[in-house]
Parts: structure tokens; sequence; C-alpha cells
């Protein structure tokens, strides 16, 4: 097995719980690292084959870009898609400081 | 009901009065639309009485899963965070539906973002088998096929993700199918996994999910995936029968399945032979590669899908000092635990240094799956299987380990990755009673197929 498939560690899931936006409290990293060790260990099977000359699939069907006749269509409701934002503001959506800006 | 026979006010009261009976008990919905649907009831019988045509499906309840958008009514996928969002507009199947006269009752109950096997993944929680409250009813769209199983709604919309309307089919013993990938509008439909996700019917009768599977299928402009192909002809043909069909008996789809399950699905084939068809015994080894490749495929494409709840644009927002702490604070909050651990497990595999070892190899195992499907499907017509390895399990049984969890999939998964069609038949019960389903396999858009052995296997069940 190569070293792209050492067991995930508890750094490892800091780091990708950093990426994907969540913080995670250290009994979950720990509970979430031995359970996606056991889904990672289980892919072995998968990791360790030799597929060579094999191309991916990333899709079922054999689809190039679909495009539409370019015409105007009806859209969606500005106001009614805004109604759902959490917070709004000249008709846009709003967020907190990006940043280095002042609020 | 177009005959004004029956008026669609009264069907909609009955579905409406024994989910009054049951629900509380059962848990199959998250939100019931009682004056929407008696309304629409209404419209339709006043339709009719005009000598209108309402549609196929006129005035038939139908529950709707909770991922499925619906204008303006809660569709929350069972997650606190969509917790109140109201779409701005309606999903194509919802669409077609509603066109063809149907009444919906309501959102069902689902593992959030239809990520689980059994519906204890809800934020709004579990939903309870109705052949027995002590037992899952599968997932991730349990409350659909508890609706049906517990005669609350004649029909349902779930989605099939790895095995998703499938599993709680089997478990609740409905009918339930998983279209062709493409034959059903994805537009509308809350993304999970978006090259394996299809939408399809539940249904207490194999002619009843065909004449819904009629409704929904056919080309949508609106989604790019979606097959430039008709609805498929299925009621007209399920009579057909299955003489001179070719079934395989897949061993992958047997072995590691309780010894019980097992015989069932030895007396389908038995029941598909009397019947005039010919069976094969099959052996499919790189199906069992299927298991790993999705929990590597469907992570990684749900990580990148779910990035879209970051606070800014729907759903609830943690607020926070800038705009990084606010979509953490957003994301931690909002999602539970299984979702948490996918996203985290889809970032993993796709992220530098290991997406050649998981995500890229899984990719490759997806190529000799359909390659290995292919070559079957030249000796056969069709493949006969279990849908699952055992039937419904006790509610807390497998929660706490996810890979167990998953193993529950492991009879469903490989035809996602294919993107072909398969359905699950209710075909007996276990040592423990509970339902059994029979899963029936086959090629792209071999629905008409499909049904025709369905159809056998139902009349059959009980022979």
């Amino acid at each position: 097995m190569s070293d792209n498939t050492r067991p995930l560690n508890e750094d490892d899931v800091r780091h990708v719980a950093k990426l994907a936006r969540l913080q995670l409290k250290d009994e979950e990293i720990i509970r979430f690292t031995e359970q996606l060790r056991s889904v990672l260990d289980h892919a072995a099977d998968v990791a360790s084959l030799d597929l060579e000359g094999i191309a991916p699939t990333a899709h079922p069907l054999e689809l190039s870009n679909v495009l539409r006749a370019d015409e105007v269509t009806a859209s969606s409701d500005r106001d009614e898609v805004l109604r759902a934002a959490p917070s709004v503001a000249d008709h846009r959506f709003r967020v907190p400081r990006i940043v280095g800006e002042a609020p | 009901m177009n005959a004004g026979e029956v008026s669609a006010v009264a069907l909609a009261n009955e579905s409406l009065q024994q989910i009054d009976s049951q629900e509380g008990e059962i848990h199959a919905f998250v939100e019931i639309q009682r004056e929407q649907v008696l309304r629409k009831a209404q419209a339709i019988d006043d339709g009719v009485a005009q000598g209108k045509n309402m549609g196929v499906l006129a005035g038939v309840p139908l529950a709707l899963k909770d991922n499925l958008c619906q204008h303006g009514e809660v569709t929350s996928c069972a997650s606190n965070i969509l917790s109140g969002w109201r779409p701005p507009y309606d999903a194509t199947v919802v669409s077609r539906i509603e066109t063809a006269g149907v009444l919906i009752v309501g959102k069902t109950n689902m593992d959030e973002f239809a990520m689980g096997s059994s519906t204890e993944n809800s934020a709004f929680g579990p939903t309870k088998n109705p052949h027995d409250t002590t037992k899952v009813p599968g997932g991730s769209s349990g409350g659909s096929a508890a609706a049906v199983a517990a005669s609350m709604t004649p029909l349902s919309l779930g989605s099939d993700t790895g095995g998703s309307i499938r599993q709680p089919a089997a478990f609740c013993g409905v009918v339930g199918v998983k279209p062709t990938y493409g034959l059903v509008s994805r537009y509308g439909l809350v993304a999970f996994a978006s090259s394996l996700d299809q939408v399809g019917p539940f249904a207490g009768s194999v002619a009843d999910a065909a004449a819904l599977l009629e409704v929904i299928a056919g080309h949508d402009p609106k989604d790019s995936t979606s097959l430039n192909a008709p609805a498929p002809a299925l009621s007209s043909h399920l009579d057909d029968g299955v003489k001179g069909m070719r079934v395989g008996l897949c061993n992958e789809l047997l072995e590691g399945c309780a010894p019980d399950m097992v015989a069932a699905i030895k007396r389908a084939a038995e029941v598909l032979s009397n019947a005039g068809a010919e069976i094969i015994e099959i052996s499919i080894p790189e199906l069992k590669l299927g298991l790993s490749a999705y929990y590597l495929i469907a992570p990684a494409e749900a990580s990148s899908n779910l990035a879209r709840y970051d606070g800014v644009r729907y759903g609830v927002r943690v607020d926070a000092e800038d705009v990084t702490a606010m979509n953490t604070a957003t994301r931690t909050a909002g999602f539970g635990d299984e979702v948490k651990r996918r996203i985290m497990l889809g970032t993993y595999a796709l992220s530098a240094g290991y997406y050649d070892a998981y995500y890229g190899q899984a990719q490759r195992v997806r190529t000799l799956i359909i390659n290995a499907f292919t070559k079957a499907y030249s000796s056969v017509d069709l493949l006969l299987g279990a849908t699952t390895p055992t039937t419904a399990f006790a509610i807390g049984d497998k929660v706490g380990d996810p890979m167990s969890m998953y193993q529950s999939d492991i009879c469903t998964i490989p035809t996602n990755l294919a993107g072909h069609p398969a359905l699950s038949v209710p075909f007996g019960v276990g040592d423990d009673k509970m339902p059994i389903g029979a899963q029936l396999l086959g090629p792209a858009l071999s629905e008409q197929q499909l049904f025709q052995a369905a159809s056998v296997l139902e009349h059959g069940a009980n022979s």
C-alpha cells in the first residue's frame, strides 16, 4: 500500500473539517477519525487495485455540453428568492464583514 | 375519477384520516398540507363536474419526499440547515404530477440530505416501520415508503442515490423503482450526488408504480442530464409476461444475504421460470467493489454539492464576526453527524495527495462495474437478486456504526454507479415475518421488461 493510503489520523480530520468549514469538538474529532478510518479501511479493496489503462467514469451518460436556444424566458421572481435569504439589504444578499474590510 | 364515480375530496379525506390515525406512531411526514390538499381536491371535483379531464392520476393522494422542491411549501431535506425554507419554484416531477391531477398531501421524512439507510438521520426524529414499529423503515426515503405501507397514501415519490428507494421499499413491503439515470428530471431535486441521484416512485402495486413513472418520466430541458427519450410505455405491457426472457440469478446479489432472504429469492426465480423465463446463474465479481467505490464517489460529490449551504442565500444563518466564521458556525450548527461525516470523507477523497488513490480509483472501478454489467447483459435480459441482505433491522442497531449501516446498501449500489434501472417488489416475508424485497435489474431503458417481470413476481409472491 502506498503512502497515499496511510491510516487517516486526527490531524487529517482537523484539516478536512477546516476545508469543509466545520468546527469539531475534541471528542467529535476522535469519534469521526475512528469512523472515517473504518470506511477508508474498507476502501482499501478499491485503492489497492492495479487499474492502469482503465478510463475513469465521472458520469453514467455520455453527454457533451447541452445548450438551449438563446431566447429570453421567465426568471425566478427576485423578491421571492430574496425572501428566503437570512439577511438582505438593497435587493442583495447581505453578509458579514469580508477579510480586512470595515463592517 | 374522471367519470365522477368517486370524488377527489373523499379520497383526500380518506388519506388524511389514515394519516391522523397512524402518524403518531409512524412519523412518516415532516409536513402535512391539509388545507392545500382539500382545496386542490375540490378544484378537481369541480373540473370533473364541468366535464373536464383532470388528468390521468386525478384525485390520487401522494406523499412527496422532503428533498423535492414544491413552490412555497416547506422543503427541508430533514435538515436544520434548511429548516423553514420555501422554494421559489417547483421540481419538474412536482409540476408533472400536479398536471396529472395528483393530490400532494405532504412532505415525507428522510435521512438528512438523503444520507442514510434507516431514516434515523433525520433532524426531526426517526420514522418507524409500519410492519413493526421497533424496526427501521429503511432509508433514505423511509417516510415515503412508510406512508404507502401504512395506507396513508397509495403513491409516493422518493429519490435513489445508492438504494434509497429500493431498500426502504423492501423493508416496508411496497414496490419501489429506481429509473434509468436521466429518465426522470432531477430539476428541483435537492442534490446529494448528482451523477447517481434519480427520482422514482413508491406504490402498493406494480401497476400503480408504472402509472406514476409514466407521468414523471420524459425529457426536461431544465435538466441538462435529462435523456432525450420519451416516457416508456409500461402500463400497456404489464401483462406481457416473461416467456423467453433470460433472467440472471446473480450470485453477488445473494451471497452474504441471510438464509431466509436467499430462499425467498430462489423461490422468486422459480416463479419466473414457471412463467416461461429462462433462469441462468451468473456471477459478476466486480459488483463486490461497488460499496467502496460508492462511499468514495457519493461523498466526494456531496462535499461539493453541499458547499452551497453557507448561510448566505437560503436556510438558516448563525451570525459571526466575518464571512468565514459565519459559514463555519452555520454549517456546524446546521448539519447533523452523518452529513458532516460524508462531507469530510468526500473532502478527504478529493484532497491533494489522495485524489488519485481514492476518488480516481473509485471512478475507474465505476468503469469496471459498467463493463461487467454490459458483459452480463449480453447473455441475460435482466438480473434477479435480493434488494437487501436482511429484512428491516431494529431502530438504534446500526446508527452508531456507519460502516455497518453502509453495508445494508450492498445490493442496491451497483445499479446507481452504472446509471441503470432497478426495482424492488415485495416477495414474501422472512423468518421474522418482516417483508422481503426481490430486486430486478436491467440495462439502461429496460423499464418495460423490468415491470413485466415485476408483475409476474407480484402475482406469484403468494403462490
